[in-house]
């Protein structure tokens, strides 16, 4: 998204343009959109939901593809390690407060993001995805044979959250848990905004240019790495805990590879290395998921299918990607 | 003369076959050195072992009076021994304002912070500035280093290594794959190479190597067969015998 370049001596960039860096529009615009849905769908808030967890779950996966480069198929590994974080402690320990769950959710993701960054970056390419498959799979496992602590298959119940700010009850239409859900997306996203221009996100966003150089630089690549996982591993975290919180169950699909790969698909179809694709595709694919699920039950995956073959195909950069291409060469034609 | 940078009896074998024998090198501050050597001469495992992509079967490397021999690559150009690559190796979606500002970010250790961009700091951009007009890139500031012409690519590889300070400095190659016309402008950007600075250049362009350099070291079958003055090389029996001719012609353009 180059501007063209004016006057050579560059001017530190106007108030408006840091607004727009910083995530404010973004954060206006999930704002709008949310009470849109509020609106439109005040019977369907649980899917809307879901869908906040779901774009936190894609928002993190794409710092760490998007932004890093690493091709992962066991991010859900650390959305499940946060809902079953937040459960447990609901669950077991009584800890009901929605703020401290949440903040439990995105310690767990965090720490499940070391884990799992350890063994995944110890490799590269085809062997680096064949191990984030692995990690998934060994996540649900432990996930499954703990089930004293998380219910195994049965899933975990029994996690009644409080009142948010001891005023807001979590209420039977789901009200409370959207609204909290779109606060914290909100400010997950305003947060990651700021990180992804910071020299750090700099240096991420190098790391997927060329590792070599950055290295060249004195910088351990590696080091990089490992700290974004962290990083996306609260992100996810969160995102789980927002699940467990409003669901009020957390099952082991949260730690499948299904959903991993359904998070990868939603990355690519909105588009990686930018905040925003990552929403747009998580808002699509689930629409899609949910409108052509409806319509026919037993053949929605294939419309989904065909549509990111079409998206692959012919709009490379996913969808919020192409459009800012298309809008980039039409404003250079203009010039 | 006080001695910056050492190499110390660097041996590297890969599978019996010696490709580092025995190398010992000493540059000062101030020093333009030229390394060449014949095709398989060793210069890249050179250059691997000296920035510790690769580990030496014996031998030192001193940078000062530490011996960072055992050091991590990372570790190494933290300490001033930075590295230019024969093929650019940039990062093709950023500016190359980004570039030189994530190199300065990085040498005074900010690179890690996760707030603030550096556009917010006035000495940073001004420092920014100063280095891109340097090598001539500041109209170019704004344009991803993707969409920028190779011999500036180049110049700007250069500008970055330059902006995270080096106290020796290696260049692989540094005009590589630029056409003719411009590789005046990367030989003026080098004669502009802040003066204290030592700094060792491997190439194959003769004409390069014999106008920048001031002292040449010749590398043949891993081992150091000349270091002198660049006016005895061309004459140098072994150092003919080692290139057979093929670049005794280029004497004649020194």
């Amino acid at each position: 998204m180059t501007a063209p370049v004016e006057h050579s001596a560059t001017v530190s960039p106007p108030v408006i343009r840091r607004l727009i860096d910083g995530g404010l529009i973004g954060a206006l615009a999930i704002a709008v959109i949310g009470a849109a849905g509020y609106y439109l769908f005040p019977n369907n808030l649980a899917l809307l939901t879901r869908m906040t967890a779901m774009a936190l779950l894609v928002l993190s996966l794409d710092l760490v593809t998007g932004y890093c480069g690493v091709a992962t198929l066991g991010h859900a590994a650390l959305f499940g390690a946060g809902a079953y974080g937040a459960g447990i402690a609901a669950a077991h320990f009584g800890i009901s407060e929605p703020l401290t769950m949440t903040l439990i959710g995105a310690v767990a993701g965090a720490v499940a993001g070391l884990v799992a960054g350890f063994v995944i970056l110890r490799a590269h390419g085809l062997a680096q995805l064949v191990l984030s498959i692995a990690v998934i799979h060994l996540f649900h496992e432990a996930a499954n044979k703990a089930s004293r602590w998380t219910g195994g298959s049965d899933g975990l119940s029994g996690i009644m959250p409080n009142a948010v700010f001891g005023l807001f009850e979590f209420d039977l239409w789901g009200q409370t848990a959207y609204i909290y859900g779109l606060a914290l997306l909100i400010l997950v996203f305003v947060a990651l905004k700021i990180l992804v221009r910071s020299p750090f996100g700099m240096l991420a966003r190098g790391v997927r240019e060329d590792p070599v150089r950055v290295g060249a630089m004195g910088v351990s690549v590696h080091s990089v790495l490992l700290r974004v996982y962290v990083i996306s591993g609260a992100v996810a975290g969160i995102g789980g805990a927002l699940s467990a919180i409003s669901t009020q169950v957390v099952g082991l699909d949260s730690l499948s590879f299904t959903l991993s790969a359904e998070a990868l698909v939603m990355l690519v179809l909105g588009g990686t290395g930018s905040l925003y694709g990552a929403l747009i595709g998580t808002i699509v694919f689930m629409f899609f998921e949910d409108t052509l699920s409806a319509i026919n039950p037993f053949h929605w995956l294939t419309i989904i299918g065909a549509l990111l073959v079409m998206v692959v195909l012919f709009a490379p950069k996913g969808l919020y990607g192409s459009a800012v291409a298309l809008v980039g060469r039409f404003r250079r034609r203009q010039a | 003369m006080s001695t910056l940078f050492e190499v110390r009896n660097l041996r590297k074998n890969f599978g019996g076959l010696a490709v580092t024998n025995d190398v010992s090198i000493g540059l000062a501050p101030g020093d333009r050195v030229a390394l060449i050597g014949p095709n398989g001469a060793g210069k890249t495992t050179f250059v691997n072992l000296v920035t510790g992509n690769l580990k030496p079967d014996s031998g030192n490397v001193f940078l000062g009076n530490e011996d960072i021999t055992t050091l991590r690559a990372a570790e190494r150009v933290r300490r001033g021994l930075i590295r230019s690559f024969q093929v650019t190796r940039l990062f093709l979606d950023m500016t190359p304002e980004e570039h030189v500002a994530l190199a300065i970010l990085q040498r005074e250790g900010q690179a890690g912070r996760v707030v603030g961009h550096y556009s917010g700091r006035p000495a940073l951009m001004q420092e920014v500035r100063e280095i891109l007009h340097q090598f001539g890139l500041l109209e170019l500031s704004n344009i991803k280093a993707q969409e920028i012409a190779y011999g500036q690519q180049r110049l700007l590889e250069i500008a970055l290594a330059l902006a995270l300070r080096p106290k020796v400095l290696l260049l692989d190659e540094p005009a590589a794959g630029v056409p003719q016309s411009e590789t005046a402008r990367i030989e003026a950007a080098l004669k502009r190479l802040p003066a204290d600075l030592a700094v060792l250049m491997i190439d194959h362009d003769m004409d390069l190597v014999f106008r920048f350099a001031k002292r040449v070291i010749v590398l043949a079958a891993g081992t150091v067969i000349f270091d002198g003055l660049p006016k005895d090389v061309i004459a140098d029996a072994r150092v003919r015998e080692a290139y057979l001719g093929n670049y005794a012609d280029a004497g004649s353009v020194a």
